[in-house]
């Protein structure tokens, strides 16, 4: 498989490949649990620092008073081969980070909303931004403990989604599970891309 | 770590210190890299094993060489720095500037990656 741009001498190794997926859902959905889950370093926590001049926004009224604030990501890394390298990102809660979201969806391949079903107008925010930017994405409903089990299709309707948005179980703190909502909504992404003739 | 040239007030630490500087202050109060843009997941590689004995680096410069002798994000850096990414963003930028690490953007921030890409990505989820 060759990864390598043209202008690349002949010899040399490809180029490497990235690419991204996120990972969101209501505050305690388990969005860092499932990184942790599937990742093959425990979750990594970056930061970004925003200051005065990167608020130039209407929805961050709030923090107003403050010079600087600060929006954390947890992200993980699973290295495909030397060459392709997957990250997971989670998504800050905080819907006040929307311009955060924004950098983290831009060229992102697709999403995880996760939802607990205890709380499931948590993931309503999380659906209306991946539906609205046209961002491929999978409702996994993390099967927390003592929570009553729906019905796939009843949860399907509650979050009004499109039929064609795959919703699946899962149990995010199990890599296997967690492996297998990743490759169901990869699977969705590709469906999605050839649906929109390769157009992007 | 030995590293020869630069001031005095530029190593007054080595990296296993962690950061003893507001992020501002690593980066001489510059909030922006003097060439290249830095997606989160765009790929660090150092050129060179080590940059003893190249003058006006930092400590947060010579340990990103050294972290990047494997092929590392721009988050991970940040995360392994504990620095803000806006820091190691303008950090990058000066050691892109002297050839000293090579950086490949994301593929799909061009759009949707082409199939061949999805399909290894499946397989690899696969074999976990």
């Amino acid at each position: 498989m060759d990864y390598g741009h043209s202008e690349r001498p002949a010899g040399a190794p490809p180029l490497p490949t990235a690419i991204k997926i996120l990972i969101a859902g209501g505050f305690g959905a388990g969005k860092t649990t499932l990184v942790g889950a599937v990742s093959e370093t425990k979750p990594l926590r970056t930061e970004e620092v925003l200051t005065e001049t990167g608020i130039g926004v209407d929805d961050l009224s709030g923090v107003e008073g403050k010079a600087t604030t600060t929006v954390a990501m947890d992200f993980g890394r699973i290295t495909i081969s030397p060459d392709l390298v997957l990250y997971l990102f989670g998504t800050p809660g905080q819907d006040r980070f929307w311009f955060v979201w924004d950098e983290l969806a831009l060229g992102a391949i697709g999403a995880v909303v996760l939802a607990d079903t205890r709380r499931l107008a948590d993931c309503f925010p999380s659906i209306d931004y991946f539906e609205e930017r046209g961002t491929p994405f999978v409702v996994a409903v993390n099967c927390f403990e003592g929570a009553r089990r729906y019905r796939l299709d009843e949860v399907q309707a509650a979050l009004n989604l499109d039929p064609g948005v795959p919703v699946v179980l899962c149990d995010a703190r199990q890599r296997q599970s967690s492996r297998d909502v990743l490759i169901t909504l990869l699977e969705h992404a590709m469906k999605s891309r050839e649906a929109r003739g390769h157009a992007g | 770590m030995t590293v020869e040239g630069g001031s005095t007030e530029d190593r007054w630490v080595d990296d296993h210190a962690g950061p003893v500087v507001r992020p501002y202050a690593v980066t001489r109060g510059r909030a922006r890299p003097v060439t290249g843009t830095f997606d989160l997941i765009s790929l660090v590689t150092a050129t060179r094993a080590d940059v003893a004995g190249e003058s006006g680096l930092g400590p947060e410069h010579v340990a990103i060489v050294a972290l990047c002798q494997r092929m590392q994000s721009v988050a991970e850096v940040a995360a392994h720095l504990d620095l803000p990414v806006g820091t190691v963003r303008v950090l990058l930028g000066d050691l892109m500037a002297r050839d000293l690490v090579q950086v490949s953007p994301p593929r799909s921030s061009a759009g949707v990656p082409d199939e061949s890409i999805f399909e290894a990505v499946i397989n690899g989820l696969r074999a976990l």
